[in-house]
């Protein structure tokens, strides 16, 4: 199915995002927007929810903690008591304290990584991808919004024209994408 | 759009815009490197592969090739690994501490700091690997299922604490730094115009986008991140306090250490970063970003960490008359007075009197003189390291096993030559790495740019 994408290119992060709350206003789904760096506000305008990694990242750590702590236990009380001056480990809890170290350790090792690859993952960037925005000036100074027109059935094209005209864009490019 | 008092002076100075940022960053990655810097490889290259080559001979020979003796069995090796994680917690402290803090000063120079930490850490790794004298059987640090039977590392052991923390703040700060790396990679990657240099910053770009939803992602990872990294710093020095403190020798036993190694770490890596950011500045015309009042607020975190470290030499001097423990007495009276002295006192020196000079405005905002006290402190914090581990051990209980410790030339070549391979790592880096946060720096160019912040406008809202 083929698509008409409008690219909106502005020269500055501000002008883009007064742009975009009055396109919004005017019932225009905004698609996406590339920038150089984060536009601070402009999720809330354009609909972008909140990210859940953060709890990903405690699920991991809460992981690699217990992996930690059932391998510690399996090494030093179970299958080898090591006896280290007349003080053999025989239990986890009374020698907790030397375990702590590495339980630490491998809990942040753990939600680190696995929080890391998920990013990666999520954001489909991984070694040897093609770039993914749309115009190589947007990772410069340039920042430009995408306004797909499969996601704005209400809005008709001369109305966006409308809305677009006095929004102080730089360059505008319209698209047709398979 | 975020904007500070007028008092506070501006973070980037002249009038700059985004795209002077980028271009202002990424020129001397596309341009030919001046002769200065082949210049400079080749010698730290020259001296990287000569400690190469003494590390060879050493696994080669054996560990008998070091000026170990009975009596130290620990010197330059644990020296010099010590020193070089200590140098090495000033990048993450930078990025992840102060990023907490919303500090937005780090933005110049946590992409530097950071890479320091990194190529600070693989050469303090070297170390305990090279110490094991049959670097093949490295692997047995790790508890990994094997043919001996029940054997497993020890989890008691504070040398393997320190495997695991060491490994992980290297693996983490990797990661940490490279997540931030990708936006600036697609900058270069979209502006690169020779094929090679296209395809290159391609691959280390992995396809970044700069989505919106992507961004959101980005800082929520970047600040998680940092919340687990600061934690992890302070943790790792820590550990490799433990590696003394937990022993029962005098003059390493002592429940100071752990505060007083990370003041200590982040003390010699502050030191480290100012002898590199600022040549690095002047080498790459970086001075509107890396300016003044940077190196100030460095040289005042070296001043509060100085103190700190000066606070724990005499705190421990003192414990050890008032514990009543004559060993513990001597120990320290040996440091000061004992054949050592003038180690001790070059630590003294070096790491409690230079600091306090910081507290003249003049002084700390001078750039030479910070770059001379950044070297001052660099060789005063290996000291520090020096005296804790062959002080403490070169006189023992016994008068008779009393010896002292000669570095051969083994010793100074593997630690000269890490001190190569770590510039020949730091060079590749400015050649070839966007050496400033650019998308980063851009993201406070209007609240804290000279330009914006002496507009008219600038006050006017908010």
């Amino acid at each position: 199915m083929s698509d008409k994408v409008i690219y909106a290119m502005y020269g500055d992060d501000e002008v883009l995002k007064s742009s975009a709350k009055k396109l919004v206003s005017g019932g225009v789904k905004i698609s996406e927007v590339y920038s150089p760096f984060p536009i601070h506000g402009i999720d809330p305008i354009i609909g972008v929810k909140g990210t859940r990694l953060g709890i990903m990242a405690f699920l991991y750590g809460l992981t690699g903690l217990t992996l930690a702590t059932i391998g510690m236990y399996y090494f030093m009380v179970v299958e080898w008591k090591m006896n280290i001056g007349g003080k053999p480990n025989f239990s986890y809890v009374e020698n907790i304290l030397a375990f702590i170290p590495i339980s630490f350790e491998f809990t942040v090792l753990c939600a680190a990584h696995g929080m890391a690859i998920t990013y990666l993952l999520l954001n489909r960037t991984l070694p040897g991808m093609p770039a993914q925005n749309p115009d190589p000036r947007t990772t410069d100074d340039k920042f430009v919004m995408e306004i797909r027109m499969s996601d704005n059935h209400g809005v008709s094209e001369e109305k966006l024209d409308e809305l677009l005209k006095d929004t102080g864009f730089v360059e505008l490019d319209k698209k047709i994408i398979e | 759009m975020q904007k500070e008092a007028a008092i506070r002076e501006p973070l980037i100075l002249g009038n700059k815009t985004y795209h002077d940022v980028t271009e202002d960053v990424c020129r001397p990655i596309e341009g030919k490197a001046p002769k200065m810097w082949y210049i400079l490889f080749a010698i730290a290259l020259i001296i990287g592969l000569y400690g190469v080559g003494s590390i060879l001979y050493l696994l080669g020979t054996g560990i008998g090739v070091w000026g170990l003796n009975k009596t130290i069995g620990w010197a330059w090796d644990i020296t010099n690994f010590v020193w070089w994680v200590g140098i090495g917690h000033a990048g993450t402290l930078i990025s992840a501490v102060l990023l907490l803090f919303r500090q937005k000063w780090r933005m110049a120079i946590n992409r530097s700091a950071e890479a320091m930490t990194i190529f600070a850490v693989f050469m303090a790794g070297t170390f305990p690997l090279i110490h094991m004298g049959r670097l093949w059987v490295g692997y047995w640090v790790l508890p990994i299922p094997n043919h001996f039977g029940s054997l497993w590392v020890n989890f008691n052991s504070p040398l393997l604490w320190d495997v695991f923390a060491i490994s992980t703040y290297l693996s983490v700060s990797l990661v940490f730094w490279y997540i931030g790396l990708i936006p600036d990679f697609a900058t270069i990657r979209d502006r690169a115009k020779k094929p090679v240099a296209k395809r290159m910053y391609s691959i280390l770009s992995f396809g970044w986008s700069g989505r919106a939803k992507h961004w959101n992602r980005f800082e929520l990872v970047s600040l998680v991140l940092a919340g687990l990294a600061t934690p992890l710093v302070f943790s790792v020095h820590s550990i490799v306090s433990f590696d003394f403190a937990t022993s029962v020798i005098p003059g390493w036993h002592t429940t100071i250490f752990p505060p007083y190694f990370v003041a200590g770490a982040v003390f010699s890596g502050f030191a480290m970063v100012q002898t590199l950011l600022l040549v690095m500045r002047k080498a790459m015309n970086l001075e509107a970003y890396i300016h003044t009042k940077h190196v100030e607020y460095m040289n005042i975190v070296i001043m509060v960490t100085g103190s700190i470290v000066g606070t724990a030499y005499i705190t421990e001097l003192f414990i050890s008359w008032y514990s009543g423990v004559e060993y513990e007495a001597y120990a320290f009276l040996n440091r000061a007075t004992g054949p050592y002295w003038w180690a001790y006192w070059s630590m003294m020196t070096c790491n409690v009197i230079s600091p306090q000079l910081m507290w003249i405005r003049k002084l700390r905002r001078s750039l030479l003189f910070t770059f001379f006290i950044s070297i001052v402190v660099n060789i005063g914090m290996w000291f520090e390291r020096y005296v804790i581990i062959v002080t403490s051990i070169h006189r023992d209980y016994i008068p008779a096993a009393w010896s002292m410790h000669y570095p051969s030339h083994i010793d100074i070549a593997v630690y000269v030559g890490t001190i190569g391979l770590f510039f020949v790592f730091f060079l590749l880096f400015a050649r070839y790495f966007p050496v400033l946060a650019l998308n980063e720096v851009k993201t406070i160019l209007k609240g804290s740019g000279q330009s914006y912040k002496e507009s008219p406008d600038y006050h006017k809202h908010h």
